[in-house]
């Protein structure tokens, strides 16, 4: 008996990794998709989304094995505290008058914001290593994110994953407009992927067609998911997205075709290995507006279709099997209709300390039906410290873009579905119900000319210039406003000649 | 300091100031015009260069090969122009969104003060359409402008034409960082304001216009375009904008390096480059044409739609198509190429246009004299209105020194207050009556046109004019009225104490012009100087009245008429003359009212009030 237990123990310890292994499905995973969606202008848009979920709890230290969810961000999460982060990269501007509204938006530069758990005690701090940590592994200029350009929004941004509570004072949000993207953003960006480019949808990266083209925005969000339906534990989601929009007029000599290989210059061959699905999803929504057929080869296996942004879209789907082409044009036409009962309009607004931290004004307001409301806000343009001029200063400041966060009522109502079995271009936004959609809009960034003194010689030429004459100046009113008159040495009163006489005979010399 | 504290050298230097007066005076005011001659000659006058370094060393390789585009949506643009009569809207709209454009309309409308007898229009609505080339993976923060101004007549249809054809050339084009507006206004230089209005979100002149759905950011530059001829003999430029502002030099450097790459013909007031600044006909010829640039900046008129958009802080020249006798022509295909040329190099901007100079003269399209070579001609002629007041402040105070001393019981520190005062409020009188007439000359012509055109038989613009010119010739009859208010016991001290506030507020005056637009203020310093620093009560007083009146601001503008036209080859005869003069009051007010132009208030509340000082000095008693 005694004999025995060692060996059962053994058993137990041989067996038991293994029937772990072949009990439980991999606890993490990864599914990719791709959206093409002919836009209205004619140019065509496509959106990559990469997600890998990780059912374990990273907020605990010592996680140290990591299989899809990449390490550097993962070790981000435990060592910050993080609730939720959003970051995107965007070179360009979503048109939205002309391309319909976007499934991602983001403006242009980089933009980041991050609600920390409520167990971080200094926030600012933990925000400002944050910038920096992110800054090296992207290779961008998030360092330059500090109190001056960073708020607190109160009624914007709330989280878009699992939050039990929604106290501002974790929430952190910047932007710098200036930011240019480019290649050396999109490397670091790719080798977060779980295949990189070398198989599955990623081998359409290719940055020299990506920056070939409208409009290229990446971003990376994290943030806790349910695990279940019940949503008895969470999990770590990760989505990496990156849209572009092809210039269909240069491209394609005026015409609107278009095609994977003529976009990305490479056509998919295999899937990656890693992910648990693996699809093309492309917009075939008829109109039949302008008489226009559209063909799409080879032809779709299935065809999905949902209420996607207020209407009703059908897309065909690949599930990577083989290049398409597609020979298509349509019209999206949005109504916007305004039913719900007038809300109290909110009012924010946190007042700049020069130095220190930006303007903040948050509005909240209810839109009459074909109306133009047009916000707008007066500044003074004044000299800087001239420390703080650029180095290029007559290029203009940028101000940020504003943002416009809005629940659109959809026309036609949704229903309710399983947002993990829905394609990701659906399921970023969590939505309450399928009477609305969420959308969010971004203004052009600002570029604002200020006083700019000449920084070249003839400008310490006129301050040497001002400063002689200043003192000049001074002599001159004080010779022009003054006259002269010579005074002749009296002899003075007899009190004086007593005086001096007095002196004289005491050996002093006189007054 | 110490020359002046100590008073015995002090007395001799006022005693040598008051002696050399008038040979000083006479020098300065020679030394003056000699300067501003001597500008053309090479010493002073150098070589033009480009400052700035995005668009210097950058090749580009110009492809533009629509010529044949071009004509043909010239061609269509002349006929459904002068099927619709006015500018075809629509036409226009669905050309530049066929060529790739996100295109905008902007509607405006403007009632003018008075009638516009020049350019012949009174009420005015009209339709602006511009495109924008949006420049991809840029977020619309800084843009370019190509503009072509159409007025009334079908003039500029090339300029249309060539504008789309860029248009559809530069669309294929992947290089833009910019984006590029290409704006075709109605009514010449009123949609212009229209559009930059709207665009800024101003409202400077009381136009109306529809609020504008399309915006690119900061306009960085722009450039407007004026051709009425498939072929072109040579290519004109304008700088001059409103209120003599002018664009950074960098711009017309860039603009002569195209057409010293395309082998183009181009003109600086529509003269030809002197070739040999060695001899005297280069400079001679040089002369020339800066006294043109002079003129035509003194004027204060935007010379081109591109001189509105000066005020913005938006760098831009006038490029004008000439089409004369010459033999050799260039077709449109040179001028888009120096365009497309002009246009890529401004993409590459960095900053804003500020390297260069913004303050310059132009005696030829590749010499120019800079703000520091320039400035001592006006210099040394205001010194004349300082040397007079100086000898007459001196004589003022010895005079009041002279009166005290055989009056006995002096003491060093009696106060000079009580005839200074005396002085002073014998000036009030004069001052504000002059400013009072300055004022009427202001507001009286436009307000009381109605009245006028009630009472006598003559148009709106006409009552304009001759309202003016009455006024002005009213402000001569009033001083033997004014002194009769005032009464002083010492009638000397009294024309010489309003001299002297005369010349102060005159030198004042000008030296404040001079420094903003320095064509205006050597101009009116060359006229007005000397009468100002002869007039006096005494000595032959016709003479000095004929002076005066010869050299007042409107006989100045008369002059600067007939000096212009001869410089332009095309002399004027004494009643072309008069026409054109009474013309140009008349736009003169109508620019102030519709674009923002300053010289007319600037004569009328400033230099006129002045110069009647000057008239009543003259006939004090």
């Amino acid at each position: 008996m005694a004999a025995a237990m060692p060996l059962a123990l053994l058993v137990l310890l041989l067996l038991g990794p293994r029937g772990w292994c072949l009990a439980e499905p991999p606890r993490d995973s990864l599914r990719e998709e791709l959206v093409v969606t002919p836009l209205p202008s004619g140019d065509v848009a496509a959106t990559f989304q990469f997600r890998t979920r990780w059912d374990s709890e990273l907020q605990r230290k010592g996680v140290s094995h990591y299989r899809l969810f990449p390490k550097a961000l993962g070790q981000l999460i435990s060592k910050y505290s993080l609730r939720e982060l959003h970051l995107s990269f965007t070179q360009g501007f979503w048109r939205t008058r002309y391309w319909g509204p976007p499934f991602l938006q983001a403006p242009s530069g980089a933009e980041l914001w991050v609600w920390f758990q409520d167990t971080v005690t200094d926030v600012d701090k933990s925000w400002k290593e944050l910038s920096n940590v992110l800054s090296g592994i992207f290779c961008a200029s998030l360092n330059f994110i500090d109190s001056t350009n960073t708020v607190t929004p109160t009624a914007s941004f709330k989280p878009l994953g699992l939050a039990n509570d929604t106290d501002h004072y974790f929430l952190r949000y910047a932007v710098l407009p200036r930011e240019v993207v480019c290649t050396e953003n999109l490397t670091p960006w790719k080798k977060l992927l779980p295949c990189s480019s070398k198989a599955g949808l990623s081998v359409l990266l290719k940055a020299d067609r990506l920056f070939h083209t409208s409009y290229h925005s990446q971003a990376v969000h994290i943030r806790p998911v349910c695990r279940n339906a019940r949503c008895t534990s969470i999990s770590w989601e990760l989505r990496q997205t990156l849209s572009v929009v092809f210039d269909a007029f240069i491209t394609g000599q005026g015409k609107k075709d278009w095609s994977l290989f003529r976009m990305f210059s490479r056509t998919l061959t295999e899937p990656c290995p890693l992910a648990s699905e693996s699809r093309v999803y492309v917009d075939i929504t008829s109109y039949n507006q302008d008489n226009e057929t559209l063909e799409v080869n080879p032809p779709p296996t299935t065809t999905y279709q949902d209420i996607i942004l207020g209407t009703r879209k059908t897309y065909a789907i690949y599930d990577l099997l083989d290049t398409a082409m597609i020979n298509n044009s349509r019209n999206l036409n949005i109504q916007l209709k305004w039913k719900r009962p007038p809300e109290n309009g909110y009012i924010h607004y946190q007042p700049a300390q020069d130095r220190l931290q930006p303007h903040l004004l948050e509005m909240l307001i209810q839109l009459p039906a074909n109306s133009v409301t047009k916000v707008s806000i007066q500044f003074e343009r004044a000299l800087l410290k001239w420390t703080e001029y650029t180095p290029d200063p007559n290029h203009g400041f940028y101000v940020s873009p504003s943002v416009l966060s809005a629940l659109v009522p959809s026309v036609v109502a949704a229903k309710p579905v399983d947002w993990e079995e829905s394609p990701l271009f659906n399921s970023l936004f969590p939505v309450s119900d399928g009477s609305n959609y969420f959308v969010r809009l971004y203004t052009e960034p600002l570029l604002v000319n200020l006083p700019t003194p000449d920084f070249s010689m003839p400008y310490n030429v006129i301050c040497l210039t001002c400063t002689v004459v200043a003192v000049c100046y001074g002599s001159f009113y004080n010779l022009l406003t003054r006259t002269f008159h010579i005074e002749e040495p009296r002899t003075g009163g007899l009190a004086k000649r007593l005086a001096n006489l007095i002196r004289r005979a005491r050996g002093v010399p006189p007054l | 300091m110490g020359l002046l504290s100590d008073p015995v050298r002090r007395r001799a230097l006022a005693r040598l100031v008051l002696r050399l007066n008038a040979p000083l005076c006479v020098l300065s005011y020679v030394a003056g015009i000699a300067w501003f001659l001597a500008l053309v000659f090479p010493p002073l006058t150098q070589r033009t260069y480009m400052s700035e370094n995005a668009m210097g060393s950058t090749m580009v390789e110009e492809q533009f090969a629509g010529g044949d585009r071009a004509r043909a949506f010239a061609r269509d643009f002349a006929a459904h122009r002068k099927k619709s009569g006015a500018l075809p809207v629509a036409w226009l709209e669905r050309t530049m969104r066929s060529v790739g454009l996100e295109v905008y309309t902007q509607s405006f409308s403007r009632k003018l003060p008075f009638p516009d007898e020049t350019h012949e229009r009174y009420m005015v609505s009209g339709t602006n359409v511009y495109g924008i080339l949006r420049a991809p993976r840029a977020a619309s923060t800084e843009s370019l402008v190509l503009t072509v101004p159409c007025g009334s007549d079908s003039t500029n249809s090339q300029a249309v034409g060539l504008l789309l054809a860029l248009a559809a050339h530069f669309r294929g084009q992947i290089y833009w960082a910019k984006d590029i507006i290409f704006l075709v206004t109605e009514h010449d230089l009123l949609g212009t304001e229209a559009w930059l209005e709207a665009y800024h979100d101003v409202n400077v002149t009381g136009m109306q216009s529809s609020p504008l759905q399309g915006r690119a950011g900061a306009i960085q530059a722009a450039v407007a375009l004026e051709l009425s001829s498939d072929v072109v003999t040579s290519l004109d430029v304008a700088v001059e904008g409103l209120n003599g502002q002018l664009p950074n030099l960098d711009l017309l450097n860039l603009f002569q390096t195209f057409c010293q790459k395309g082998g183009l013909l181009c003109t600086l007031q529509g003269k030809l480059q002197p070739q040999d600044w060695t001899s005297l006909d280069g400079p001679l010829q040089g002369l020339q044409t800066l006294l043109l640039m002079v003129l035509r900046q003194a004027s204060g008129r935007p010379h081109g739609s591109h001189g509105l958009f000066l005020r913005y802080r938006v760098e831009a020249l006038t490029l004008r198509g000439i089409n004369s006798f010459r033999q050799y022509k260039y077709d449109l295909v040179a001028v888009g190429k120096a365009l497309e040329g002009m246009f890529r190099k401004l993409n590459h901007l960095l900053e804003r246009l500020h390297q260069s100079f913004f303050l310059y003269l132009l005696p030829a399209l590749s010499r120019f004299v800079s703000i520091g070579l320039y400035m001592p001609a006006a210099g040394f002629l205001l010194l004349v209105l300082g040397l007079k007041a100086l000898e007459l402040w001196m004589q003022l105070h010895e005079a009041e020194v002279g009166l005290e001393e055989p009056g006995g019981a002096p003491g060093p520190s009696v106060p000079l207050p009580p005839s200074q005062g005396v002085g002073l409020a014998s000036l009030v009188a004069p001052l504000l009556i002059s400013q009072a007439m300055g004022l009427a000359l202001y507001v009286l012509p436009v307000l009381g046109q109605h009245v006028a055109t009630q009472h006598f038989p003559v148009a709106e613009a006409e009552a304009v004019v001759l309202t003016l010119l009455a006024i002005y010739a009213a402000g001569l009859a009033l001083p033997h009225n004014t002194h009769r208010v005032v009464s002083t016991q010492a009638p000397d001290r009294g024309w010489m104490a309003l001299k002297l506030v005369a010349l102060i507020y005159l030198a004042l005056q000008l030296g404040c012009i001079a420094l903003t637009n320095f064509s205006l203020g050597f101009l009116l310093a060359t006229t007005m100087v000397p009468a100002a620093a002869l007039a006096k009560p005494h000595g032959p007083r016709t003479l000095y009245a004929a002076l005066l009146v010869l050299t007042s601001p409107a006989a100045t503008l008369l002059g600067s008429l007939f000096l212009w036209r001869e410089l332009q080859e095309a002399p004027l005869s004494l009643a072309e003359g008069w026409q054109l003069f009474l013309a140009a009051l008349a736009q003169g007010v109508l620019e102030h009212h519709t674009y923002g132009a300053l010289l007319f208030p600037l004569l009328s509340l400033g230099l006129y009030p002045c110069w009647l000082l000057f008239w009543n000095v003259l006939f004090w008693k």
